[in-house]
């Protein structure tokens, strides 16, 4: 474990009975660090994620977080309330479909303020300045606000999920296939802004996808996860460009192909 | 071989067993002000949805000594608070009175009486559904959990979106209150206006819920705030003119059809205050003294 | 002058005059007796003791009197009734292998140990008015004696499949770390509850509530694949332990129906397939309610038996919360109780927000 990392996974087995998602995993995230998770679909990777990001309690391992205040805490030694407030708070997570995370019942404004009403903001005129400024970081029109999200495109859908998760100023940003079941031309789109959001934000951010395009794009090192463990890992250029493992050079050429 | 006799019920209908365990749920419940005690209610034989909470709640309380008070919609007189003071009358033999200084023991369905409450007096709500966070989330599993995290954000991101589609909080009764800082509570289908009476009051407050088998209390001298916005605060009803019996223009006003052609005129919704009121010389624009006057000068 | 809306007490004394005289109806037509509901409307009663939780066929027919044969009606007297009774304590288990048959019926299989008995069933009558009915005095046709008596022993169908290991153990709930069974007439209904709860439930749910339910499995959500192992409808002995006595004495026999249906099979590679279990059981002739409620049972054990939960009958809050006529009927006929108050509040709001909305349009068309 690496002293000034945010997050460290050490050891991480999740079991599902006897059959095993994923085995011995371990790697530190750095501050401002995006960290690609590339595989086929029952690899591992998604719940490798679940795992890490405190919503599967692993068979065994440990993943511990630095907080704000420079303490490093176990995930799954704290008490659900403390874990459930960091979820909400310093933490984000974006699923691949938005609807999961969004209230599809209440207005996108609403959406973008739940975190902040949450966390005790207690001004309406704030809380819907605060909606609108998302709004517009996520270049979706401000006269949009009161709308519901069943009115947005799949497009808009995701990027009011992301104004959503990063209004409360999270350290980091748990991504499981941000930009799957897009269509080309709006995945482009949303990579261009979630890059600009990262860098400008100075996220921390773990993503997983089976898109080697996208990992490319957004992070700077990839783990390479097959049958439930970690394959190979280093920068992201590297892995793609020099891959060692055969099953990485399979991944890689498979995508040459195309 | 079934007894078809009436037979002689126990005083205050319920039996000594069943009070002991409502009792022991209002002491957890006067404990910890704002939480739910899930209690095991029993059939009553009024309907659920009627009272039956209430009435479980002050059939556990009361005494030969109490003085009781039923009121629905603030009046006395309305059907189902006649119902149920009977039924009391009937178990329990104790003095009931319309006068809410003189009660006890005050059981209400929609009103906090206009009169304000001392000490030693218990103020009983009739509730019929209890949880505050049910329309915003169905599941009991997930709201129980909400209260015990203390996670409330859901509640007001309700009254951001009342705000935004309606310009202004479009909650008017059952209006969200807050009990000394921690549990978010319904105050049942109360309007907005009775909040304030919550308020540090020197009365105990008992909360009954018989379908959905939750007690819960507000101990007396206990902060209630109801939820609002800094810029948009909290506010209680106020009508344009005063009660046309007795000239209030500080109570919860009923509206009144006349006729067919648009006539209304707006009375106290507590009978006793207003008719008190008018015993005490209060007169508005349709007391009978007014009428006589108008009808004197047009004769 | 007007005067505030007075004499609810004299009101409601007039309706309960008005609603004797009704419930007698025509005076000049004889009086309905309790013998007549018990012997002529049997159905009648076993629904009323099935839902009304207490097995007491005068009770019954009292409630189903007075309440003018509204059967909720008639639940909700005998409901309110047996709250008051003393609890000595609980009965021992009724043995249903036990049951002095009337009916058995297995659709599994053709002939078995104990065979089929049809018994007195509506199954195979054709649906014709029978206007004899309609000429009263006449005598009944007398159903003949059987030539031999009904086997002693009559082995359980289900128990047959499971000697062979083709079905699953029947399993008590999952809420068995006690040997104590839940009891949701003194115990608050919490979730999530185990299957002793939900089958009390249940057994006391409202008859075209678990109907609609066990229906909407057949027709695919959350369906099961059920077939009637065994229909068993009969009496039963009822033991009690008395403390003092620590020994079991029979204290009476009631009137049941069961029914235990065989499901969709369960199995893995390691685990080889089994017929898994649902189970229904009522005081009475209620044969519907026990069969749907078989269905329900099965469908509500999804997160058990570990599948996907995607309809409302799989929801345990759901059934559960909504299956209580007595608790439904209360909450949605309290709808026409006063709520003056709480229409004033929302009546005030709308006319200020209208006033509102009209005030800005008028302002931004003199704007213009």
């Amino acid at each position: 474990m690496a002293m000034n990392s945010l997050l460290s996974v050490e050891n991480l087995t999740v079991k599902y009975g006897d059959r095993v998602g994923c085995r011995n995993v371990g790697f530190d995230l750095f501050p401002g660090e995006v960290l690609g998770v590339v595989g086929e679909s029952g690899s591992g990777k998604s719940t490798l994620l679940n795992a890490v990001s405190g919503q599967l309690p692993p068979h065994s391992g440990r993943v511990s977080y630095k907080t704000r205040l420079n303490d490093r805490c176990d995930i799954y030694g704290m008490t659900e309330p403390e874990r459930r407030f960091l979820m909400r708070t310093d933490w984000a997570f974006v699923h691949q479909n938005p609807r999961d995370g969004l209230r599809m019942s209440v207005s996108a404004g609403a959406n973008i303020g739940e975190r902040l009403m949450g966390v005790g903001w207690r001004h309406y005129g704030e809380i819907r300045e605060a909606g609108l400024n998302w709004l517009e970081k996520v270049e979706i029109d401000d006269d949009r606000v009161d709308d519901l999200p069943s009115t947005f495109s799949g497009g808009m859908l995701q990027r009011l999920q992301i104004a959503r998760n990063l209004v409360s100023k999270p350290r980091l940003v748990f991504m499981d296939e941000p930009t799957g079941g897009l269509d080309v031309s709006v995945q482009a789109r949303l990579l261009d802004l979630l890059r600009g959001l990262v860098s400008d934000l100075g996220l921390s951010v773990m993503i997983v996808t089976h898109d080697l395009a996208v990992a490319r794009l957004l992070s700077h090192r990839l783990m390479v996860m097959q049958g439930g463990q970690v394959v190979e890992s280093g920068l992201t250029d590297q892995v793609l460009d020099d891959p060692q493992h055969p099953y990485s050079q399979l991944l890689v050429s498979s995508i040459l192909q195309v | 071989m079934s007894n078809f006799e009436n037979t002689a019920y126990n005083f205050a209908y319920l039996d000594e067993q069943t009070k002991r365990m409502i009792r022991r749920a209002l002491l957890k419940a006067v404990a910890i002000p704002g939480y739910q005690v899930p209690f095991a209610s029993r059939e009553m034989p009024m309907p659920y949805g009627w009272g039956t909470g209430g009435i479980q709640v002050t059939a556990a309380v009361i005494g030969p000594e109490d003085v009781l008070k039923v009121i629905d919609q603030g009046s006395d007189d309305t059907t189902n608070a006649v119902s149920i003071r009977n039924f009391f009358q009937k178990t329990t033999n104790v003095e009931t009175t319309e006068e809410t200084a003189k009660a006890s023991l005050i059981q209400t369905r929609h009103r906090i009486p206009e009169t304000p409450l001392t000490d030693g007096q218990i103020l009983v709500y009739q509730v019929p559904i209890p949880e505050p966070l049910r329309f915003l989330e169905p599941r009991e599993t997930e709201t129980r959990k909400m209260h015990a995290l203390e996670e409330y954000g859901l509640m007001h991101v309700k009254l951001y979106e009342d705000i935004s589609r309606h310009g202004d909080i479009a909650t008017t009764y059952a209006y969200p209150v807050n009990v000394a800082g921690r549990y978010v509570m319904d105050p049942s289908p109360t309007p907005k206006f009775d909040n304030p009476k919550m308020n540090n009051m020197p009365a105990l407050q008992l909360f009954g819920a018989g379908r959905e088998k939750r007690i819960y209390a507000i101990p007396p001298y206990t902060e209630v705030v109801s939820l609002d916005f800094e810029d948009y605060p909290f506010t209680i009803q106020k009508w344009e003119e005063p009660c046309a019996l007795c000239g209030e223009t500080e109570s919860f006003l009923d509206e009144v059809i006349l006729d067919d052609a648009g006539g209304r005129m707006f009375v106290c919704s507590d009978s006793h205050y207003c008719k008190s009121r008018q015993e005490q010389g209060h007169s508005g624009s349709q007391s009978p003294d007014a009428e006589k006057a108008s009808r004197e000068v047009a004769e | 002058m007007y005067v505030a809306v007075k004499g609810g007490e004299k009101a409601i004394e007039n309706a309960h005059r008005y609603l004797a005289e009704e419930r007698r109806g025509d005076p000049a037509i004889e009086e309905l007796s309790l013998k007549q509901i018990t012997e002529q409307l049997s159905h009648a009663v076993s629904r009323v003791m099935a839902e009304g939780s207490l097995f007491d066929r005068e009770l019954a027919a009292l409630a189903i009197k007075q309440a003018r044969g509204d059967l909720i009606e008639a639940i909700f007297l005998i409901r309110a009734y047996r709250t008051t009774l003393p609890r000595f304590g609980y009965s021992a288990p009724i043995n249903t292998a036990d049951m002095a048959l009337d009916r058995r019926v297995s659709a599994t299989f053709k002939d078995l140990p104990g065979g089929q008995i049809l018994g007195p069933t509506f199954d195979y009558t054709h649906r014709l008015l029978d206007f004899a009915l309609a000429a009263e005095g006449l005598e009944a046709e007398q159903a003949k004696e059987a030539e031999e008596a009904v086997d002693e022993d009559v082995p359980r169908v289900l128990e047959l499949l499971n000697k062979e290991g083709l079905i699953e153990a029947a399993v008590p709930g999952e809420s068995d770390e006690s040997s104590s069974v839940g009891d949701l007439t003194r115990e608050p209904l919490e979730f999530p509850a185990g299957r002793d709860v939900r089958l009390q439930n249940l057994a006391r749910g409202d008859e075209g509530f678990i109907l609609s339910l066990g229906y909407s499995t057949q027709r695919g959500y959350a369906r099961n694949h059920a077939f009637v192992g065994e229909i068993r409808i009969g009496h039963v002995a009822v033991e009690f332990v008395p403390e003092e006595l620590g020994f079991a004495i029979e204290i009476g026999d009631i009137l049941v129906s069961e029914c235990e249906t065989v499901n969709q099979f369960q199995g893995s590679k390691k685990v080889p397939a089994q017929f898994t279990r649902g189970y229904g059981l009522a005081f009475g002739h209620c044969e519907r309610k026990v069969i749907a409620m078989a269905l329900v049972d099965r469908a509500l054990r999804a997160d058990e038996l570990g599948e996907e939960k995607s309809a409302p009958v799989q929801d345990e809050e759901f059934v559960l919360s909504h299956s209580d006529n007595i608790q439904a009927t209360g909450f949605v006929e309290h709808i026409k109780l006063p709520h003056y108050v709480d229409f004033q509040s929302e009546l005030e709001l709308v006319r200020r927000l209208r006033a509102n909305a009209l005030r800005t349009q008028t302002t931004l068309e003199a704007a213009e």
